[in-house]
């Protein structure tokens, strides 16, 4: 194992770990600003009860967000040493911004959200939620925003030092790629927080408890679940696609395993990449359906990896090949069955229809596995630049980090997550075990049965 | 340009410090200090809503001075790489032990996460302090700019030293016992009852160590690094800093005894802000020295990002900590005053 593998593996295994815990409360966070909102709006208690609940289960999210990030900034410095130095200067920017524009205004009111129902007034709580909301969204967008220079670098200019500096703050933020990725990213989440409440509100219809606050979660969920499955495709993802097909030709051919330029590109549904013989094993094709997503046209010709030098193909490249199709399949399979369930809920049928409950409940994990998938699709489709163009990720590594120590600390962190895993479902399995509790005409505190 | 960063960058770590300080002493103490449940309930409590936040100036300190000295931020995580690490899993390990020891109402549960409470908050003390030591000590730097410390060499702090030698020993030790007391007169604030009087007599006989420590520490710093007092010469209105820092430790045991407990907090955070600020004149214009050559230094003008950078950069920073200042008002005048014996908010 050499030194690269070993960095690329210690972040790549990190972040990974890491990003399943902030999908989710990005995502679940939107959910309970929409529950706090009926609440307000409708004077039921059931929505507080049910934002109560989510809380619980937010917070040990949370949690867990923010102990698995702290490693993320450091490892820039630890083990990506040389890319930090030279690039410091511009995507040190939103790293420090994220510290002081996001992390204060979350961690501040995320105590006052979990801590300060009862010396807050109503308004003041939903105030407290939204911005909770707020400052895991604004956090989102500054991880975007440095992504987005690397993957496509822009308002920069190179010192006579060799570092990088921006020349202009507000083209840096305004970055296409940016917003794009953004946009694609945060209705990812959505889905995430939405199956995540619907598989639990699915869950206890099945099992015939907690039925009112297993309605709630299901009709907030499908809604927004809905909404966010439909703009993961269009527009976030097919705007990103082309955009991406514009400026990363080669992680577009490696995505679509297209070796070999051609005008009416057919989009490979399901087929084994095989790079040695460079085409695709037991290919199910819809012939110029990929001209026609990229260009709008089906005579267009897309660029395969035929035009690309070998040493800038995206390596592994059937990795980048499968964590595409992965993500592309679900995000079909996502729009089915929100689209399904939500038709059921409009026809009042959906609290019934235990055909459609159990793939709602099943059905939670395929998210994670979906923006795992994308996220892999965006960082190995732009190897081997660390900076798209600029710096080769050969070149970012720490050079006086021994591979032994990369490896150290990586079976470190496997075991300390691995650890972290079992607590967490531990702890998720009493919450839903638990389920939400009536606050109504029980002001004591809400969790007494935690007091030993 | 460099001397603003420089001092935005110390500020933010004070604040690190002073905060996070706190809660790092109170977890130091916790199963001493604390020992039936419902102490060690209040004791995780008087935290509860807040140490989240304080962690926060660490990240947010980080994030700025990988933006502001790019080369500071690359060579220093790479070369203290073991130790970083390290700081990473107790950080984990505390963050854990802190929300999770409440969620189980099983005494075998709870004790477990005091003990890893406890453990995980006394090691980051040491480390910190460790950590601070390094950099006045210095590092082998090569030409790049780059090096790789081992955990320990001979423990001494030659020109190769390790991470871990009998200067940086004692850097962790004050660090230790400071951020204990440090928690011990934040408990006293923020409690009743015996947790509070236990506080306050360890307060009070920590001090001893606490004093004994301070005084030794400048001339173990002059022994390791001739150059110590060069600013300080070249600037004596300086000596004012060690001066305040005498001033802060006396007022900590007179308002303790007093029973004035915030004042003596007050004095306490006086004191580590003094300590770092000392420690900050001696290094500039520094920012890492080099054990071996001077001309190896990595200094302000070395790691300094490019000027629109920074220029633009003052603009956000001032917004953004103003902003977090408020956050802070907000959230400690909501948890103000004593902790209360029942439990409130959700799974605590």
């Amino acid at each position: 194992m050499d030194a690269l593998f070993l960095h690329r593996i210690h972040f790549g295994f990190t972040i990974t770990f890491h990003y399943l815990f902030p999908q989710l409360t990005m995502g679940l966070a939107l959910v309970m600003v929409a529950m706090k909102t009926l609440a307000l709006k409708t004077g039921n208690e059931r929505y507080n009860e049910a934002a109560r609940f989510w809380a619980k289960v937010f917070a040990i999210n949370f949690l867990l967000g923010v102990v698995t990030g702290i490693p993320m900034e450091f490892q820039f410095g630890t083990n990506w040493s040389r890319f930090s130095r030279i690039t410091g200067g511009v995507i040190g920017q939103p790293l420090a911004m994220e510290g002081l524009f996001a992390f204060f205004l979350e961690s501040a009111f995320l105590g006052l959200f979990l801590f300060g129902e009862k010396r807050l007034s109503p308004l003041g709580h939903w105030g407290s939620a939204v911005m909770v909301w707020l400052g895991s969204w604004i956090s989102g967008f500054f991880i975007i925003v440095t992504n987005a220079w690397m993957q496509h670098p822009v308002a920069y200019r190179i010192l006579p030092n060799g570092t990088f500096e921006v020349t202009s703050f507000w083209q840096f933020f305004m970055n296409p790629w940016a917003w794009l990725e953004y946009a694609h990213n945060m209705s990812g989440a959505v889905i995430t927080g939405t199956f995540v409440v619907c598989a639990v509100g699915a869950l206890y219809l099945l099992e015939n408890k907690f039925i009112e606050h297993a309605k709630i979660f299901l009709r907030v969920g499908v809604i927004l679940g809905c909404i966010a499955c439909v703009a993961q495709i269009f527009p976030t993802g097919d705007l990103h696609g082309r955009y991406m097909a514009k400026h990363q030709p080669a992680a577009v051919a490696g995505m679509e395993g297209l070796f070999h330029s051609q005008q009416g590109a057919p989009i490979v549904l399901v087929g084994q990449l095989n790079e040695e013989k460079q085409t695709i094993d037991n290919p199910l094709a819809a012939n110029g359906v990929l001209s026609f997503l990229l260009y709008g046209t089906r005579a267009a010709e897309v660029q395969g990896l035929d035009k690309i030098p070998r040493e800038n193909w995206p390596q592994p490249l059937p990795l980048l090949y499968y964590a595409y199709h992965i993500m592309a399949g679900l995000g079909t399979y996502f729009v089915l069955l929100m689209a399904v369930s939500a038709f059921l809920l409009w026809r009042g049928k959906l609290f019934t229809a235990r055909w459609a409950l159990w793939p709602l409940m099943l059905s939670f994990p395929l998210p994670y596995i979906a923006n795992t998938a994308g996220w892999m699709t965006a960082e190995i489709g732009r190897q081997p630049w660390v900076v798209y163009g600029l710096m080769r990720t050969s070149e970012g590594y720490s050079k006086y980090v021994s591979a032994g120590s990369g490896l150290f600390t990586l079976l470190g962190f496997m075991g300390m997550y691995t650890v972290l895993s079992i607590l967490f479902i531990v702890l998720v399995y009493r919450i839903l075990y638990q389920g939400p509790e009536l606050a109504s005409g029980a002001p004591g505190p809400p969790t007494a049965s935690a007091k030993a | 340009m460099g001397f603003i960063w420089f001092w935005l960058v110390a500020i933010m770590i004070v604040a690190y410090v002073l905060l996070d300080g706190f809660d790092l002493g109170v977890g130091i103490l916790h199963p001493f200090l604390a020992k039936t449940e419902e102490e060690r309930s209040i004791s995780v409590r008087s935290i509860g809503p807040v140490w989240d936040g304080n962690e926060v100036w660490l990240i947010a300190g980080g994030g700025t001075l990988y933006f502001a000295f790019p080369l500071l931020y690359a060579s220093a995580f790479s070369g203290f790489y073991l130790a970083l690490m390290v700081v990473l899993w107790l950080l984990i390990i505390r963050g854990a032990s802190i929300e999770l020891r409440s969620q189980i109402p099983i005494a075998v549960w709870r004790t477990f996460f005091d003990g890893m409470f406890c453990f995980s908050s006394a090691l980051l003390a040491i480390f910190f302090g460790a950590a601070l030591a390094n950099v006045i000590r210095g590092v082998p730097l090569n030409p790049e700019g780059y090096f790789f410390l081992p955990l320990w060499t001979n423990w001494r702090p030659g020109p190769d030293p390790g991470i871990l030698d009998w200067y940086t020993v004692l850097g962790g030790l004050i660090a230790l016992v400071a951020l204990a007391i440090h928690g011990a007169l934040y408990l006293a604030v923020k409690t009743q009852g015996d947790l509070q009087s236990r506080a306050r007599t360890f307060a009070q006989r920590g001090w001893v160590a606490l004093a004994a420590l301070t005084l030794i520490s400048l001339p173990a710093s002059i022994v390791v690094r001739k150059d110590t007092l060069d600013n300080y010469r070249a600037f004596p209105l300086a000596f004012a800093v060690p001066v305040i820092v005498l001033i802060a430790l006396g007022g900590m045991h007179f308002f303790s005894r007093k029973g004035d407990d915030r004042k003596a907090f007050a004095s306490s955070c006086v004191y580590l802000a003094t300590m770092l600020v000392g420690a900050a004149v001696g290094l500039y214009p520094r920012l890492l020295p080099s054990s071996r050559d001077p001309a190896m230094d990595i200094t302000i003008a070395k790691a300094l990002s490019g000027p629109h950078t920074l220029q633009v950069g003052l603009i956000w920073w001032f917004l953004g900590i103003s902003l977090a200042l408020l956050y802070f008002v907000i959230v400690y005048r909501m948890f103000g005053g004593k902790v209360s014996a029942s439990s409130e908010g959700y799974g605590h």
